[in-house]
């Protein structure tokens, strides 16, 4: 059984796989972040987004053997350590972006990586961005405004939708 | 998922050696060989991760002009770094999802072959040339009907080279669940003539269509195609659409693609 090791939210970790591991069952399982959810496990629905090296990636699709070494950024590591939430997280509250909150691991994680690529995306961009995320409860808009606000930009033109 | 051993070389000839192993396959993003090994559809006893390997990625230009992509580039880098031909570029930008276009490579969407892939039409619409590890494979002979390639056992795409065209446009209408190509045309203008190739239409996968190219050459306008008929004969026909309607498509994506291309 072959060892990896990689960097997770900070943290050097290691541990013992199968080949076939993926990914999000390592974080999951291995590491016990249960933070980020396997909604789909087809790459379609984008609950399990974390970020490799920077870059946003469905962690289903993904094995644990491909991360060698790599520095991994999961939703646990949004909020500040005494509980403060992220602007992301802050602004998904306040905007009501999220019912059930299955999802919304995968939402802030895509997000995150949005904004880190382009700090004041339109409502076009943010929705664009998100083709990989499904929501089933919301409908969306409260997701978009959310990131819209936490991108600094003024929500109000949306507010009716 | 079946067990499986996997390698994780870091350099290219360490790749090739491992997929000497008996029942290796190669592993590019991993986009849709993962799924399918999910689905059983796929029970290598071996995998080796190509996403590693340094040298097999990046964008360059040669020096007779042509765009050059290492095929282990992800979708994400070549609609970030390909802006010398920006069809491709723009392509690249609308594979899948930002999540699958971090992953997802040129080499691997080549070498799967799917029928509705984007990747086939802008390798065979340029006259690309496929370098692997051993040599060098014209766009016109490495496709091989649907999810076969020329590609042999062990053989690994290291770099596909695109002459870039005075003007092209890929359009592509998606089916709306997958956003998978229902059907896309690439058109690109050469100084020798246009080509034309289509995916997501034929049961032989990506096709190039020749008296859309010759009117084309002829008048580069959308015009040019009045008269010209494509059977829906040999399309792909599902829950999604008939054959005459992906034959309709690829008529109607044509002109698009080359009112747009200018």
């Amino acid at each position: 059984m072959p060892e990896v090791t990689m960097t997770v939210n900070g943290k050097h970790v290691k541990g013992q796989i199968e080949g076939r591991t993926l990914l999000v069952d390592f974080i999951r399982e291995n590491l016990g972040l249960t933070g980020t959810h396997v909604g789909c496990d087809t790459s379609q629905c984008g609950a399990c987004v974390v970020h490799v090296d920077g870059k946003a990636v469905k962690a289903c699709t993904m094995f644990a053997a491909e991360a060698e070494g790599a520095e991994v950024r999961t939703i646990e590591s949004m909020a500040e350590p005494d509980g403060t939430l992220h602007p992301i997280q802050a602004a998904f509250r306040e905007h009501h972006g999220l019912q059930c909150g299955f999802c919304t691991p995968g939402m802030v994680m895509s997000a995150a990586a949005l904004l880190a690529e382009n700090p004041t995306p339109t409502e076009a961009e943010i929705r664009d961005y998100l083709e990989g995320n499904i929501c089933r409860c919301t409908g969306y808009h409260n997701i978009v405004k959310a990131i819209l606000a936490a991108s600094g930009q003024d929500v109000s033109r949306i507010a009716a939708e | 998922m079946y067990a499986f051993e996997i390698d994780r070389p870091t350099t290219l000839a360490d790749a090739i050696k491992a997929l000497g192993a008996e029942d290796a396959q190669a592993l590019g993003g991993g986009q849709t060989l993962i799924p399918s090994l999910k689905q059983r559809l796929a029970s290598p006893a071996r995998l080796v991760c190509l996403s590693g390997v340094a040298e097999i990625k990046g964008i360059r230009t040669a020096d007779d002009g042509a765009l050059c992509i290492g095929g282990g580039t992800t979708h994400a880098d070549v609609a970030a770094g390909a802006g010398a031909y920006p069809a491709l570029a723009a392509l690249a930008a609308n594979i899948g999802d930002p999540a699958v276009r971090n992953r997802g490579t040129i080499g691997g969407s080549l070498a799967n072959n799917d029928p509705s892939a984007c990747y086939p039409a802008a390798v065979l619409a340029s006259g690309a040339t496929v370098v692997t590890n051993t040599r060098q494979i014209a766009a016109d002979d490495f496709f091989d009907g649907m999810f076969a390639t020329a590609l042999e056992e062990g053989e690994i795409i290291t770099e596909v080279r695109f002459p870039v065209p005075e003007a092209a446009s890929y359009q592509k209408f998606e089916q709306p669940a997958s956003r998978f190509a229902l059907v896309g045309v690439f058109v690109a203008k050469y100084a020798t003539g246009v080509r034309v190739a289509v995916t997501g239409a034929s049961e032989g996968g990506v096709f190039r269509w020749s008296e859309a190219e010759a009117a084309l050459t002829s008048s580069f306008t959308p015009e040019a195609l009045d008269g010209l008929v494509l059977s829906g004969d040999g399309m792909i026909a599902d829950l999604h659409g008939s054959g005459a309607y992906r034959a309709h498509l690829v008529d109607v994506m044509t002109r698009r693609a080359v009112a747009a291309a200018g």
